[in-house]
């Protein structure tokens, strides 16, 4: 994409700090409700056309990161800048733009059910653009193709496995050819032969197209072994370390170590916050008379 | 289910709806009996309109010729203006008269024209001249009973006279 | 003073969920017109609800039109006017029972079909995928099926209706021995066109409006949960089924009065 005319640096609010950021998270806030912050003054840059990783513990606040970035909610502070420019909830013609510049390969495959294998992959192109069918036969089969799954062009959304389904959604992620592909927890759930297999197509088509790829997730081995580089965020939607995959798999810093090597204790402990255990027990000083004592 | 042949199961779904729309209008409603063609008004005047309402029919020999358009009442001569739609192809006679009837026998009332005999016919927007009230059925008791009562009266009377 | 204060905080709960349910209304309008132009969308959607509510309504207004001409027929056998039958049984169909009952059965039959898809949907996150497909979910998918709804509504009505008088002709005629001349004949004398059989299809097209809204709204505002889906499926027939009888009797007094 072109940067743009030249000026002073910093000096609009929408231009690019840096020509080679995609997305800039710029100081974001960001909660559903006053009572929970998801998001706590958050500033990230993704790289163009490397895979980046967020990591982190279930509920930490990644895929609210995506839907940010998605322009469907709007950071309480701070702003969100996509390729340049802010992203502004309330301009839906900004929002049309941009949406048809990314591709979203959502948990569990997000297809629609009442449409068949082809007719998923077909939908954006049908909807976006006016291609006659004979160009979206072939742009439907060679994305299928890339992701191994053209001889199932035919079945049903019910006859399809999960790893398929992923396979599938992605398929229909890329079949504008996007710039930016969002990847919400593509390993979750999937066996080994399957996780390979994901994290094959995510390098590779981040490779071939040149896209940016971001992956959120919490399986370490196969995202180290894919990105470029790689965000920690914690439970306070914090952002704990970042840099590249061996860096992080290097670093001392307890909190990376507990979770890079999956230690089940460390700074994200293993007890739910309690009593302690002498008062739930009867016994200790701040217990009543212990049980069985003679009076 | 192909897309071909969807449409064609929802193109006899609307076929048959419209088929029972058409089939209530025609067959279990007035579409064929209302007069389709060009009418023309004419207005008449009552004492008493009785229970005559708008839409009611107008028949002359029984047939239905005209639809009662409006009702209102005359403020300077406090009589019932009766105004009416007329098929074209029905003239009237000026001295036409014009009778409030009922249906058999405690059924709906209609106006029922009845022919005169000139020459010339009522021109639309027309008056007609001769005009017969509904029977009200208290007036009618009271003169059945006033009736009644003469009779007795003069029975008496006559039967007072007799040696 | 806590009780008001909670009897204030739940006032205004309600309030907003109305006005909340009227900008969705508005909203749907809005999108409406480009389902006009995507027809096919809709075609499909008439399938779904349309066609696949034919069964049910056409064999309970046969039915319903079996049970009317009896009870009919021993109310007015008291009175000598057995004539009148099919009059009474045409009126009492297409002015109240087939807008009514289709739409009750509508209600129940797409309408609770509708709000599982449209939560499943919902649940499965397809809905935020067309968003992010920058496709608005509500002109792709919900503003063609609330189409399909008003459209398929009267059609039903007026084939409940239809049927209805068929099958009392059935009963009248063939099973009590009605004479069939006049029981067709007293009808046409007595059944207006546009104000019964007119009034009947505009009601008919209202209720259309409420339930396929009424499914739509609630299938798109559900939690995503299995619960949420069938506490949602069930509310969207009870909203519908009081909604209809609601309007319906304010449709009556407005376009059946006594002048």
């Amino acid at each position: 994409m072109p940067p743009g005319p030249c000026l002073l640096y910093g000096q609009l609010p929408h231009q690019p700090l840096n020509p080679d950021t995609l997305i800039e998270i710029d100081h974001v806030t960001f909660g559903y409700d006053e009572r929970r912050t998801i998001l706590n003054d958050v500033s990230l840059r993704f790289a163009r056309g490397k895979v980046t990783s967020v990591l982190g513990q279930s509920g930490c606040g990644k895929t609210t990161l995506l839907r940010l970035i998605g322009g469907v909610h709007a950071p309480n502070s701070g702003r969100v800048v996509f390729d340049g420019e802010q992203i502004d909830t309330r301009n839906a013609e900004q929002l049309y733009r941009l949406r048809r510049r990314l591709g979203m390969l959502f948990q569990f495959g997000a297809l629609f059910t009442d449409l068949s294998v082809y007719d998923n992959v077909a939908f954006p192109l049908r909807e976006m653009t006016d291609l006659p069918e004979s160009l979206v036969h072939d742009i439907v089969l060679m994305k299928l193709n890339a992701v191994g799954l053209r001889g199932a062009a035919r079945l049903k959304i019910s006859e399809v496995s999960g790893g398929m389904a992923r396979r599938i959604a992605l398929a229909r992620a890329i079949a504008l050819d996007p710039e930016l592909i969002m990847y919400d927890e593509p390993f979750a759930g999937l066996d080994l032969i399957s996780m390979g297999v994901a994290a094959k197509l995510i390098r590779t088509l981040n490779d071939i197209t040149g896209a940016t790829s971001l992956v959120i997730s919490h399986d370490v081995p196969e995202c180290m072994a894919i990105s470029d580089h790689v965000v920690l965020m914690s439970g306070g939607g914090r952002i704990v370390a970042q840099g590249t995959p061996a860096e992080l798999m290097a670093s001392t810093e307890p909190e990376v170590r507990q979770f890079v090597r999956g230690e089940p204790d460390g700074p994200v402990k293993f007890h739910y916050p309690a009593a302690p255990m002498a008062d739930d027990f009867g016994l200790g000083a701040g217990a009543t008379a212990t049980p069985g004592a003679r009076p | 289910m192909s897309k071909r042949s969807i449409e064609i199961l929802v193109g006899l779904f609307v076929l048959l709806g419209l088929a029972g729309v058409l089939f209530l209008a025609l067959k279990a409603a007035n579409l064929t009996t209302m007069s389709n063609g060009a009418t023309y008004g004419l207005s008449a005047r009552f004492d008493n309109i009785g229970g005559l309402k708008p839409r009611a029919p107008v028949r002359s020999a029984g047939v239905v010729v005209g639809r009662i358009t409006g009702i209102s009442l005359d403020p300077k001569t406090f009589q019932g203006v009766v105004t009416m739609e007329v098929n074209r192809n029905f003239m009237f006679p000026k001295d036409s008269s014009a009778k409030i009837l009922t249906a058999g026998l405690l059924g709906d009332q209609y106006i029922g024209l009845e022919p005169g005999g000139e020459a010339d016919n009522l021109a639309p927007g027309a008056t007609i001249k001769q005009t017969q009230s509904a029977v009200v059925l208290e007036n009618l008791i009271g003169q059945f009973l006033f009736n009644k009562a003469a009779d007795a009266g003069s029975g008496a009377d006559a039967g007072g006279k007799k040696p | 003073m806590n009780t008001i204060a909670a009897l204030g905080a739940r006032t205004l709960r309600v309030l907003q969920g109305w006005g909340h349910a009227a900008l969705f209304f508005l909203g749907l309008l809005r999108v409406l017109p480009q389902s006009f132009r995507r027809f096919g969308l809709v075609v499909v959607q008439m399938h779904a609800i349309g066609n696949r509510s034919l069964v049910i309504i056409l064999a309970s207004g046969l039915a319903v039109g079996f049970v009317l001409a009896l009870q009919m027929y021993y109310a007015l056998v008291n009175y000598g006017a057995t004539e009148s039958l099919g009059l009474v049984v045409n009126l009492t169909l297409v002015r109240e029972l087939g807008p009514v009952v289709t739409a009750l059965l509508f209600a129940g039959r797409a309408g609770t079909s509708l709000t599982a898809e449209i939560g499943l949907m919902k649940a499965g996150e397809q809905l935020a995928a067309m968003e992010l497909m920058a496709i608005d979910p509500r002109a792709r998918v919900l503003a063609p099926r609330f189409l399909a709804g008003i459209l398929s509504m009267p059609l039903l009505a007026a084939l409940f209706s239809a049927i209805g008088i068929l099958g009392a002709w059935l009963v009248a005629v063939g099973l009590i021995g009605i004479d069939g001349g006049n029981f067709w004949s007293i009808q046409q004398n007595g059944v207006d066109v546009w104000r019964d059989v007119g009034n009947g299809i505009v009601k008919s097209a209202v209720f259309g409006v409420i339930c396929t809204f009424v499914a739509l709204y609630q299938g798109y505002e559900t939690e995503a949960t299995p619960e949420g889906v069938a506490y949602a499926t069930t509310r969207t027939v009870v909203l519908s089924s009081l909604a209809v009888l609601g309007t319906d009797f304010i449709l009556t007094a407005l376009m059946f009065s006594t002048r």
